[in-house]
C-alpha cells in the first residue's frame, strides 16, 4: 500500500499538492470554455511565451514572474486578437509565435548561463515552489473562482454562442478578455508545476475527458474540475512512489482518465442507440439527463 | 398598424466600400419581412445594423413603439463549434434572458419560467433534458428559436433559418415561423437566400441590390420588374439552387 501520509510529511510535497489543487482547478474551468471556443491551443502558446519570458526575466535578474506575467497577459490578448481575425490563419500564428519565443528563450538562457533554470521551465519543478508562490496560487485561484461564479452564464452565452451575446448587448470582447487573462496567469503559474511542455494539458485534458461523458454544460464543469483535481493527485502519488517526472506523470494519469471515460461514452452511446432503435425514447431521455 | 421599425436613407459601408445606399424602409408590427439579395448585397451588414451592433453610415434607424435592439429576438446562423456543444437545451434557452440578467450573476425564477414557457411553446417539452449535441439540425433551429423569443417578444430576427435543413423540416420550420407571425402577431425579419419561400411566406420583401434595392408588398414584388427578372430565373434555376442549400 502507498505510503501517503509520510508523503505528507514533508513540507515541500505540501506545497507541491496545495498549488497545484489550486492550479488544476484554475486550469479545467478555464479549458471548457476554451476548448469549446476552439482556442485550445492559445493555452500551448501562451506557455512558451511565458517560457520566453522566464529566460530573459531570469538572465536579466529580474523576479521571474512578475517579469513574465504582464508579458504572458500581453500576449494573451494578442493571440485572441489573432484568432478573432479570420484573415491572418490563427492556429499558424500561434505555431509560429510560440515556437518563436520557444527559440529566443532557448538563446538567451544559454547565453546566459543558467542552464538549471531552462529545465525547470522545460519540465516543471514542483517540488520546488516556496511559500511565495503558493500564495501566488491562491490568489490567482481566488481571482479565477470569484470571476467565474459572478459570470458563469455570461461566459456560457458567450462560448456557446458569440454572435447571439452579442446582440443581446452582451459585450463579449470583454469577456474573451477576461478569459484570455485568466488563462495567462494560470498559465505562467502552472509552469512551474508542469512545465511549458505539459501545462496546457491541464487545460485541455479535463475538458475533452468530461465532455466524452457530460450532456450538460454545468455537468462538464463540474466533472472537469473533479477530474483535475483527482488526476492530479493520483499523478503526484505516483511520482512521489516511483520516483518519476511530477508533470508527466499527471499527464499520463489525464491520458488514462480521458481512454476510460471516452470507452464509458462509447458503449453508452451505443447502448442509448440500441434502446432508440426499439422505441423506447423515455428510457433514453432519462439516461441523457446527465 | 403601428410602425415598429423605420429605415430613412440609410447607408451603410464595409471596408471603406459602400454596400448599401440610400436604403429606406418602414416596417409595421405583424409585418413578415424577408430580406433577400445576392451574396455581398450587404444582408449580414444589414443585419447588424438592425441589431444595432453597426452605426449606419449615414441615415438612421429609428426604433418605435418602445422597441430596444436589446429586445429583438436574433437567431443568428450556426457555427461548427455549436454542433457538438455540450449543454442541455434548457441551459441554451434560458441564456436567451442574457440581456436581462444585467449585473446578477444568475437567472430568476421569472426567466426560468419564460424559458420553459417558450419550451413549451415550439413544442419541444421532451427535449428539455436533452443534449443539444445530440439533436438533429431541424430540432436545434427550435432549441434557437426558443432562445430568441425569450430575449424578444415583438421582433424575431432569423438569419438564415433553413440553411442545411432537409426540405420536409425546412418546411416544418417555415409553418413554425408563420404560425409565430400569424397566430402571435410577432413581427418577422428573415434574411434568406430561398426566394421561393420568401415570395410565398413573407408580406414584405426586401431585395437588396446596391442603390436599386426593392422594398414593397410581396404581391407588388413578384410584378416588379427586379422581382420577375429574380423569381423566373430562380424557378428555372430551382433544381440547382435546391442542391446547394442541401
Amino acid at each position: 500500500m502507498f505510503d501517503i501520509m509520510s508523503m505528507f510529511q514533508h513540507s515541500f510535497m505540501v506545497r507541491a499538492l496545495t498549488g497545484g489543487i489550486l492550479i488544476s482547478l484554475c486550469a479545467a474551468l478555464l479549458g471548457v470554455s476554451l476548448v469549446l471556443k476552439r482556442y485550445s491551443m492559445i493555452g500551448d502558446g501562451l506557455s512558451h511565451v511565458g517560457f520566453g519570458a522566464l529566460a530573459i526575466g531570469s538572465a536579466a535578474n529580474f523576479a521571474p514572474l512578475e517579469f513574465s506575467i504582464p508579458i504572458v497577459v500581453v500576449s494573451a490578448f494578442f493571440l485572441l486578437r489573432i484568432s478573432e481575425n479570420s484573415k491572418i490563419k490563427g492556429d499558424a500564428a500561434i505555431a509560429l509565435i510560440s515556437t518563436g519565443a520557444l527559440a529566443i528563450g532557448i538563446t538567451v538562457a544559454s547565453l546566459s548561463g543558467v542552464n538549471t533554470d531552462i529545465d525547470n521551465y522545460l519540465f516543471g519543478s514542483i517540488l520546488s515552489l516556496s511559500n511565495s508562490d503558493i500564495v501566488i496560487c491562491w490568489i490567482v485561484f481566488a481571482i479565477v473562482m470569484v470571476l467565474f461564479v459572478m459570470f458563469y452564464n455570461k461566459i456560457f452565452a458567450v462560448t456557446f454562442d458569440e454572435s447571439f451575446a452579442k446582440a443581446t448587448g452582451t459585450k463579449t470582447g470583454i469577456y474573451n478578455m477576461l478569459i484570455a487573462l485568466l488563462t495567462a496567469l494560470t498559465i505562467v503559474i502552472g509552469m512551474k508545476l508542469m512545465g511549458t511542455l505539459l501545462i496546457s494539458s491541464l487545460i485541455i485534458f479535463p475538458a475533452i475527458t468530461s465532455m466524452r461523458i457530460c450532456k450538460r454544460f454545468k455537468t462538464v464543469m463540474i466533472s472537469s474540475a473533479v477530474v483535475s483535481v483527482v488526476c492530479f493527485f493520483v499523478g503526484l502519488v505516483i511520482s512521489y512512489q516511483y520516483s518519476t517526472p511530477a508533470g508527466a506523470s499527471v499527464v499520463l494519469v489525464n491520458l488514462c482518465v480521458l481512454i476510460i471515460f471516452s470507452a464509458i461514452g462509447f458503449v453508452r452511446d451505443k447502448i442509448n442507440e440500441k434502446k432508440y432503435l426499439k422505441g423506447d425514447l423515455n428510457e433514453t431521455a432519462q439516461s441523457k439527463k446527465l | 398598424m403601428e410602425e415598429l421599425l423605420k429605415c430613412e436613407n440609410v447607408s451603410f459601408s464595409y471596408e471603406n466600400t459602400g454596400v448599401i445606399k440610400n436604403l429606406s424602409f418602414t416596417l409595421n408590427s405583424g409585418d413578415y419581412l424577408c430580406i433577400v439579395g445576392e451574396n455581398g448585397s450587404g444582408k449580414s451588414t444589414l443585419t447588424k445594423g438592425l441589431l444595432g451592433l453597426k452605426q449606419p453610415a449615414e441615415g438612421k434607424i429609428i426604433k418605435c413603439n418602445g422597441l430596444k435592439s436589446k429586445e429583438i429576438g436574433y437567431l443568428p446562423q450556426q457555427t461548427p463549434a455549436q454542433k457538438d456543444f455540450p449543454a442541455s437545451v434548457f441551459e441554451v434557452v434560458l441564456s436567451g434572458r442574457l440581456s436581462s440578467l444585467g449585473f446578477r450573476p444568475f437567472y430568476s425564477k421569472e426567466d426560468k419560467k419564460i424559458a420553459r414557457d417558450n419550451i413549451h411553446r415550439l413544442g419541444i417539452d421532451d427535449l428539455i433534458k436533452r443534449s443539444y449535441r445530440d439533436l438533429s439540425g431541424g430540432q436545434q433551429q427550435r432549441v434557437l428559436l426558443a432562445r430568441a423569443l425569450c430575449s424578444g417578444k415583438k421582433l424575431l430576427l432569423l438569419d438564415e433559418p433553413v440553411t442545411g435543413l432537409d426540405p420536409i423540416v425546412t418546411e416544418e420550420m417555415y409553418r413554425l415561423i408563420l404560425e409565430l407571425n400569424k397566430q402571435e402577431h410577432i413581427t418577422i425579419i428573415m434574411v434568406s437566400h430561398d426566394i421561393n419561400s420568401a415570395v410565398r411566406y413573407a408580406t414584405h420583401i426586401l431585395h437588396l441590390n446596391f442603390d436599386k434595392s426593392f422594398f414593397g408588398k410581396t404581391s407588388d414584388y413578384i410584378k416588379s420588374p427586379m422581382g420577375r427578372y429574380f423569381f423566373s430565373e430562380n424557378e428555372n434555376n430551382m433544381i440547382t439552387a435546391g442542391e446547394e442549400n442541401v
